[in-house]
């Protein structure tokens, strides 16, 4: 079982604490995205797991062997970088078979080997090409038949198709991700790009300044965010956020959103549930992504009037800029539905609504239930 | 403020033409966006519209005069790099100072304060306005660029891939800072990207290039509901259009090995394609899967992207993408049947590639 276990794991470059005891368990044959701004110490922790890196405290467990005393050779993973580190002289085949011929494996092993990798990779009509003769896309699939092509325990990819234009990337994530289910490998992918994590990972493990912020399924980090750094970072258009107070009235509860810029009604058990949280400080920030602003054209009970500032169409759907007072929040309505200047009504979906600690960022209430 | 236009401009460099007789028309106060992949001619029209390449043939006009032989001084435009270009040592004011005191604009104290408080207000960097640009954020040097076009009050801004740099959330928060910021100066923007999303959102009209010519002008919503050809088709929207090449036969469209699928009188109408190959193209949105569906594939894969799911769809050799909503249980290898929205459906020329559906503006647009 090719499990891999990191257990309190400290880095320092210099002074400079980039990984800060980090613990993270990945799960024989699951696909983990390390997902983070440049600078958050996922590549770090890629490398150290490879054995690229040394760390200054904690263990790295693959196998349930430590492997901080073996060198990269020795822990039998495959590492692939983001840019094609392929040799240059060589043909894809001979690119893609030159982890085998340190091995001494025999000819034939060699070619059936390859063969099975370039099929599942279909390349297998550029086997004799030089990689100067290759696409970008087309380079990388060789790199990872080179990593592949060893049958490893895990892989750890660093940014793998980062470097390829936007189209090529959304057809190498389904790639990617199909190989992964027939190659069954532990897969460790560090990215800073969110939709590439949420397409592709089992689960995704965000990482801010040396310390991981949350592990969890997609929809897990995508719906209950742990905290405003990692509501923030994930999703596109971003969480609209802004500073929010509570209080209650007769069966409901108002709230303000900025400086009294806007108030919506929520239910009335909100007040409870979200202070009886807040009881160490009253300042609240309000999270709410676009599609939990629901906006109609006609005035609704519990839907308060605003200005539709600036329609962004794109294609599907729209995102219109609300103008709510001094604030703004943005809403996702479909394609056509709201045209700038134009007063609509809106209100926040209560089930979408998340709340945040001013002070600490932390969330307050996992996502009210439905 | 003023219009531009361009009459059957060309640019050689060599024997290649960046721009092949290229003629837009730019209003006055349009935010109009120049849309391609790279070696497109995108630039290359912008600098001859600030003067800084002079075209082999056609002509260009500003504010409807021929400015064929006035220096890049005289055009009066501005323009706004990817690089931000800012002198380093000086502070934030002193960067914005720097265009009014050049040779050709040259402006007292009074109008100079006036003109970057105006500006500074306007892009909400006051609090920066003495801090060195070397401290700064790659957001916040955008900004102080932007600003340094603003204070010139200039006939039109032409803007060159500004946010291309910048990361994903702050090119999306400046997305919506530039189409606020051209509203309220209604000024005249040409900007060019190769980004269809900046396209899409802050385009009032689009204009898609591709090897130098102009394939499609038209409104965010005409490009991506009505694709000139196959070209525009793929390049706008994510994801991609699905375009399959199949068969139109007696009232539908079969892909052979994979499916077919029926079209009722009112789809087949809309297909100016007679009985023959031809290649379909349908959004992703506009496939639906459901146990109505008319025909059946697997699911080859299936994307996360939050507010809703992209699943890839099998059918014999062909593959192609459907959304759904973010609860939908599908999973890897599941079969499912699916259908198309018939109103979306478009239809292109096997040979062309030249979009042949008739659309109905009044819905399509």
């Amino acid at each position: 079982m090719a499990a891999i276990v990191l257990k309190d794991i400290e880095k320092y470059f210099g002074d400079n604490y980039v990984i800060r005891k980090l613990n993270l368990t990945i799960a024989h044959k699951e696909f983990v995205v390390l997902l983070g701004p440049s600078g958050c110490g996922k590549t770090t922790t890629l490398r150290a797991i490879a054995g690229l890196e040394e760390i200054d405290a904690g263990d790295i467990l693959i196998e349930s062997k430590k492997v901080q005393t073996l060198q990269a050779g020795d822990r039998d993973i495959a590492f692939v970088f983001q840019l094609f580190a392929l040799y240059p002289h060589l043909t894809a085949y001979e690119n893609i078979a030159f982890p085998l011929r340190a091995t001494r494996e025999s000819a034939a092993m060699v070619d059936a080997r390859v063969g099975e990798v370039a099929r599942s990779l279909r390349i297998e009509h550029l086997l004799k090409r030089r990689p100067s003769a290759l696409s970008g896309g087309d380079m990388q699939r060789v790199a990872i038949g080179r990593a592949l092509v060893r049958r490893p325990k895990a892989m750890l990819m660093d940014e793998p198709i980062g470097a390829l234009d936007a189209k090529l990337r959304e057809d190498m994530r389904t790639e990617l991700k199909r190989l992964h289910l027939e190659n069954e490998s532990t897969t460790v992918y560090v990215t800073h790009d969110q939709v590439e994590a949420m397409a592709l990972a089992d689960r995704i493990a965000i990482m801010n300044e040396g310390v991981l912020q949350q592990v969890g399924t997609p929809d897990d980090v995508y719906q209950h965010p742990a905290n405003l750094f990692v509501a923030q970072f994930v999703g596109s258009p971003v969480m609209n956020v802004t500073k929010a107070s509570i209080a209650p009235e007769a069966g409901v509860t108002r709230v303000m959103i900025g400086d009294g810029d806007a108030a919506f009604e929520f239910a009335g058990e909100l007040e409870r549930r979200v202070a009886a949280l807040a009881t160490t400080d009253r300042e609240i920030m309000l999270g709410v992504r676009p599609e939990g602003v629901l906006v109609t054209r006609q005035q609704s009970a519990g839907y308060i009037p605003v200005e539709a500032h600036i329609v962004e169409p794109l294609g599907a759907y729209d995102i219109v800029d609300l103008k709510v007072g001094g604030q703004f929040l943005r809403a996702r309505t479909p394609s056509g539905y709201a045209r700038a200047g134009e007063r609509v009504w809106a209100r926040l979906d209560e089930a979408q609504t998340h709340f945040f600690s001013a002070r600490t960022g932390e969330a307050l209430d996992r996502r009210l239930e439905r | 403020m003023a219009g531009v236009g361009l009459d059957g401009v060309t640019k050689r460099f060599g024997r290649h033409a960046a721009v092949d007789a290229l003629s837009l028309d730019i209003a006055d106060g349009e935010f109009f966006v120049l849309l391609g992949p790279t070696g497109a001619g995108k630039t290359t029209t912008l600098r001859l519209i600030a003067g800084l390449e002079k075209p082999d043939e056609g002509e260009i006009a500003i504010g409807g005069k021929n400015v064929g032989d006035w220096s890049v001084a005289e055009r009066d435009v501005a323009m706004v790099f990817q690089y931000y270009s800012l002198y380093p040592r000086y502070t934030v004011r002193q960067n914005l100072a720097f265009p009014l005191k050049s040779k050709v604009h040259r402006y007292g104290p009074a109008e100079i304060d006036r003109r970057i408080a105006g500006a500074a207000r306007m892009l909400r960097i006051e609090h920066l306005l003495d801090r060195k640009t070397d401290k700064l954020s790659g957001g916040e040097m955008q900004r102080v660029s932007i600003g340094r076009a603003i204070v010139r009050e200039p006939r039109v801004f032409l803007m060159d891939e500004p946010l291309s740099n910048l990361d994903a959330k702050l090119r999306e928060a400046l997305r919506s800072e530039l189409k606020d910021l051209q509203m309220r100066l209604r000024a005249t923007f040409l900007f060019v990207t190769h980004d269809q999303i900046e396209a899409m959102s802050m385009g009032d009209k689009v204009g898609v290039l591709n090897h130098g010519r102009i394939i499609q002008v038209g409104t965010p919503g005409e490009i991506y509901g009505a694709p000139h050809d196959t070209f525009v088709a793929a390049f706008v929207g994510t994801p991609a259009m699905n375009l399959i090449k199949g068969e139109l036969s007696g009232g539908r469209i079969a892909v052979p090995g994979a499916f077919a699928l029926p079209l009722d009188d009112a789809g087949r109408r809309r297909l100016m394609l007679n009985d023959g190959p031809l290649i379909v193209g349908i959004r992703a949105e506009d496939v639906r899967l459901g146990g109505e569906g008319v025909a059946a594939a697997r699911v080859h894969h299936v994307e996360n992207h939050g507010v809703e799911k992209i699943v890839t769809l099998r059918a014999g050799d062909c593959l192609f993408k459907a959304t759904v909503p973010a609860m939908s249980p599908v999973a890897v290898e599941d079969s499912v049947r699916f259908a198309w929205n018939q109103d979306k459906v478009q239809g292109f020329d096997a040979e062309t590639g030249l979009n042949r559906t008739r659309h109905d503006m009044a819905a399509g647009g």
